[in-house]
């Protein structure tokens, strides 16, 4: 019985094909999107995964300053105590334009914990040790970081090993310590031994050096990335919706053509419960196909987006991702389960039709039309529920979950009330023209909301999303412009080779009139995390353009007074910090926040303090970089007098321009996945449109019928079924844009806060929402365009069938 | 006897009351034989083919398909009975749109795994639709189309033939000749025919008649 009821159910695709290709388009782009956004978030996870099991390898338990720097006699005097450590030394290092992390331990006492293997090494472990220890050293690094790295110094061994994190380089401590130029500083000391040390142990360390334990509330890259990935996961979820209304369309009209099939099966002895499971055996095997067809696209879409996601992280929060998308089962599984199920959900209301339906009769396609209308005012009702509902969450649920909780709600609520505004605005309409057309227009406009809906919810969410994500975008673009205009107010920026010359430098700057601005600073690992205190001269230059926040008064002279610190607007909210509070710092280092300065795109935290403050706490910060303050004219001249003079290279010597432009590129690369994501989510919204209005082209029949019959033409009514499009399109548009709206408040002010860590003024751009609507308006008349052909190359015998089959 | 309808009542809900469309209605049919029912408009004659079809529920009563009670069966005994028992003929053709002619005549007899090629051969040959078997039901004429019921219905070789208005939608002279058709085929398969008109023309063309008159038979 199964095989001739799936047949005959399976005939009607043969009929439709075009439905049968929207159903599988629909799924398998849905399926794509969020298979593509789950293969990125899996690769991310991984690379963190693998950075935190190497990096956890030398920071289980340790030992560390708490106070000043941790030296070599530091290490000898322990050893010689009966300590069993190791020596760490980390730093950042620049090669050409890239920078990676050094890690740097003792081979001999603690490569068993480091226990990597070197790929490609064909030498014997003794051998290995030798190379890396000996002068010049090697050092070990992913494959990806070596490709990305173009000057490396060529006397160094270079080996690759995919168990070192991307942006990692890992080598002997003498080598370390030679690339950094820090022959006597450590970062920590392992601890070797296999007890805890006793109380009386830690009490015999000296003052400044303390005992820790890895601390689980430490910030990891992937507690940093969580909320990025969550914002993608979001989108990739709302594309999925997206795709999905296109599904629940497609199945819903199918279905709606096959009432008739089903109740001849039935009749003919098929029992409804096997009737059934041959449907949902039907939309399984499609579901299944077209998720293969998903996958595909999915893993092609990923790792198009994959470098830019990386280069947002790598911007972002300074963590690295391997670059090369790898096939996982996670994904592939989830990218499956995720279209049955998506199939199911789309398919459950048709379902639920289905065993409702009464064997014998089934209530006229009209008929059920006014009951959809009808049906319009009960969703508005659950939608305006549903915005009661997101408000409880924001105020009950904290941070970014109860930010998604409202966007969520509000969203969904926003597009169960679509159906019904639009109902009530063409009635208005309707009543507002006495011309018998265009009266007509309205309410065949009417007519059609309940085939249309699903496609103009879809349409509506996806403007909604281009709204909110541009203005988010652009308004970043916007604040990101003024910021760096505000931070690199300094005309030029010098770079010497040690601190030495940069004194030679600033004192020939300073006696040429020149106003120089040191850049130094010295980093402090807290348990909070690392922090980087600047010292700044009290000049003009930051008095007028630094981007503070906010401040208590007077910031600057109490600042050059040394009586406070100004902090970044990251570690301000991770730290919960207003002006006026104090933040936990060392002993001697001011610790009352002045004020609050934007600090984007720096995922680690930042502060200020005076010049007089950082000299007295570090006095060995490096002189080495420098802001110049001189008119614009005179830079080319003195570029080329402190390169004769210094002996400096050109790209230690950069002005203002140069850095912005560089800033500008990796802002850009920052928001390119997001781009991306909200037009394809406009594309398949579109498309959801087209496939709405070409898959009810055969129920239009008998409202165009009769019309023709008036003496209306082919010409005037394909003329007017576009129009109709527009109207519904452009009224659509309209009720997104407050959507939208919201929509860049909520990124800009609640989830950007949450996820970044930096609040951003909403700025507005009505020419952008003109271009979406013009964009939603010709993705309309696109749509519209196939069937108004059709109509008006229709023939009279066509038009005619309408009243035959009404006999 | 092959149909056994005794003192069947059905009653449909109207203004909050429960009205009585078919009351302690009987009758009998033997297989071979064709028994015609006619009446007005709305006298409940649709009513009770779909009871006897075992598409719908009656009140009390008992109707007997083939030996078999109706009232204890439920939705998939019923499905079981109409799958391999009976066949149905309706007004509006009901054949599958995306189905050709072929496929559409064997459906009913593959879905009681009853199907037997020469015999639907026959039929078609038979309803004179040979030179259509390829075709879809959007190339037919509503003649053809209601042939094509037919010959779906006889496929399946089914104990009790049911027709409603079955050449209701078509002109006088196809609409005989279908009937004709139909009655030959049903004599010539020892098939039970109960069929349900409004026409005195047609119910006079088989073996026995009924009238039906405010939910009671005369």
């Amino acid at each position: 019985m199964t095989g001739p009821a799936l047949l005959a159910l399976m005939s009607h695709w043969r009929q439709h094909w075009f439905q049968l290709g929207a159903l599988v388009i629909g799924l398998a782009m849905a399926t794509s999107l969020w298979v593509a956004v789950q293969a990125i978030n899996t690769q991310a996870r991984a690379s963190y995964a693998l950075a935190e099991g190497f990096l956890q390898k030398f920071d289980q338990q340790v030992l560390i300053a708490s106070d000043g720097d941790l030296l070599t006699s530091d290490y000898v005097a322990l050893r010689r105590m009966g300590w069993a450590l190791s020596p760490v030394l980390e730093g950042r290092i620049r090669f050409g334009d890239q920078s990676i992390e050094l890690i740097g331990i003792d081979l001999l006492t603690a490569r068993p914990i480091a226990g990597f293997t070197s790929q490609g090494a064909e030498v014997d472990p003794g051998t290995f040790l030798t190379t890396m220890i000996r002068s010049p050293g090697g050092l070990i690094l992913h494959p990806q970081t070596a490709a990305q790295l173009a000057t490396l110094p060529p006397d160094l061994k270079i080996r690759h090993s995919t168990e070192v994190p991307p942006g990692h380089a890992f080598g002997d401590i003498s080598t370390v310590s030679r690339l950094l130029s820090e022959p006597d500083k450590l970062t920590r000391m392992m601890y070797l031994g296999q007890e805890k040390p006793t109380a009386t142990q830690r009490a015999s360390l000296p003052s400044h050096i303390i005992f820790a334990a890895k601390d689980s509330a430490q910030i990891t890259p992937r507690t940093l990335t969580d909320s990025f990935h969550l914002n993608l996961t979001a989108f990739g979820i709302l594309s999925f919706v997206v795709g999905l209304f296109i599904v629940q369309g497609t199945i819903g009209l199918a279905m709606e053509q096959r009432r008739g099939l089903f109740r001849t099966l039935r009749c003919l002895g098929v029992p409804l419960r096997h009737l059934l499971f041959t449907l949902l055996t039907e939309i399984a095997v499609i579901a299944l196909i077209s998720s293969c067809i998903g996958l595909i696209l999915g893993y092609f879409l990923a790792s198009s987006l994959l470098p830019g996601v990386s280069a947002t992280l790598s911007g972002l929060y300074g963590v690295e991702i391997n670059n090369g998308l790898a096939l996982r089962v996670s994904w592939v599984l989830s990218g499956l389960a995720m279209t049955l199920l998506g199939a199911g959900i789309a398919s459950s209301h048709a379902f639920v039709t289905l065993w409702k339906l009464p064997i014998l009769q089934g209530t006229s396609t009209q008929a059920r039309g006014q009951h959809i209308l009808r049906n319009f005012g009960t969703w508005a009702r659950a939608g305006t529920g549903l915005l009661a509902a997101g408000l409880v969450f924001k105020m009950t649920l904290q941070g970014l979950v109860g930010g998604f909780a409202l966007l969520g709600c509000v969203m969904l609520a926003a597009a169960l009330l679509l159906p019904y505004c639009l109902s009530r605005i063409l009635i208005f309409g309707q009543r507002q023209t006495d011309h018998p057309l265009a009266q007509w227009l309205w309410s065949d406009a009417r007519a059609q909301l309940p085939g249309l809906s699903l496609a103009l919810m879809a349409l509506m969410l996806a403007l909604a999303t281009n709204i909110g994500v541009g203005t988010m975008v652009s308004s970043f673009r916007l604040t990101f412009g003024t910021w760096l205009d505000q931070r690199l107010a300094s005309e030029l920026y010098a770079t010497t080779h040690d601190d030495t010359q940069g004194a030679e430098l600033q004192r020939w700057l300073e006696a040429r009139d020149i106003r120089v601005l040191p850049i130094r600073s010295k980093v402090l690992q807290q348990n909070y995390g690392q922090i980087t205190i600047y010292g700044v001269r009290d000049d003009a230059t930051y008095r007028d353009n630094w981007p503070m926040l906010a401040s208590v008064p007077q910031v600057w002279d109490l600042l050059s007074e040394g009586k406070g610190i100004l902090v970044s607007e990251q570690l301000a909210h991770r730290q919960d910090l207003s002006p006026g509070d104090e933040i936990p710092l060392p002993a001697g280092w001011p610790s009352r926040v002045l004020g609050i300065y934007a600090d984007y795109g720096n995922p680690h935290g930042q502060a200020i303090v005076s010049m007089s403050q950082l000299l007295s706490n570090a006095p060995d910060a490096p002189n080495q970089r420098f802001g110049l303050r001189l008119p614009a004219e005179q830079v080319p001249i003195l570029i080329n007098e402190i390169q004769v003079k210094f002996d400096l290279d050109r790209e230690n010597i950069t002005e203002q321009e140069k850095i912005k432009t560089a800033s500008r590129r990796v802002f850009e690369q920052t928001f390119q996945v997001t781009d991306s994501l909200k037009l394809l989510t406009l594309g398949v919204a579109s498309f959801a449109m087209f496939i709405s209005l070409a898959t009810l082209w055969n129920q239009r029949m008998p409202q165009l019928g009769p019309v023709w019959a008036m003496g209306v033409s082919r010409k005037t009514l394909a003329m007017i079924d576009i129009l109709r499009s527009l109207l519904m399109a452009g009224l659509t548009a309209l009720l997104a844009l407050p959507l939208g709206l919201f929509l860049s408040w909520s990124l800009l002010v609640v989830i950007n806060t949450e996820a970044f860590g930096w609040r951003l003024p909403v700025h507005l751009f009505p020419l952008d929402w003109l271009w979406l609507a013009a964009l939603s308006l010709m993705a309309a008349l696109l749509a519209a365009l196939l069937p108004a052909w059709r109509l008006f190359r229709l023939t009279p015998s066509a038009l005619l069938k309408v009243f035959s089959s009404e006999r | 006897m092959v149909l056994t309808v005794t003192e069947v009542t059905k009653s449909i809900p109207a203004s909050g009351l429960n009205r009585p469309i078919l009351e302690r209605v009987s009758l009998q049919i033997e297989a071979g034989q064709s028994l015609a029912l006619t009446g007005e408009s709305g006298s409940g004659k649709s009513t009770l083919l779909h009871l006897v079809g075992a598409l719908d529920g009656f009140d009390s009563g008992e109707i007997h398909v083939a030996g078999t009670p109706l009232s204890p069966l439920d939705e998939p005994g019923r499905a079981q009975l109409r799958r391999e028992i009976i066949s149905i003929v309706f007004q509006q053709f009901n054949v599958i749109p995306s189905l050709d002619v072929a496929a559409n005549i064997a459906l009913h007899a593959k879905l009681a795994k009853r199907h037997d090629r020469d015999w639907e051969a026959h039929l078609a040959e038979r309803l004179g639709l040979l030179p259509l078997l390829s075709r879809y039901p959007e190339q037919l004429s509503g003649g053809q189309q209601q042939r094509v019921a037919i010959a779906r219905a006889l496929a399946l070789r089914p104990k009790l033939l049911l027709a409603d208005e079955p050449t209701g939608n078509l002109d006088e002279a196809t609409g005989q000749a279908v009937l004709d058709l139909m009655l030959e085929l049903v004599r010539e398969s020892q098939t039970a025919l109960f069929l349900v008109t409004h026409s005195p023309a047609i119910a006079s063309a088989l073996d026995h008649r009924l009238h039906l008159r405010n939910g009671h038979l005369t």
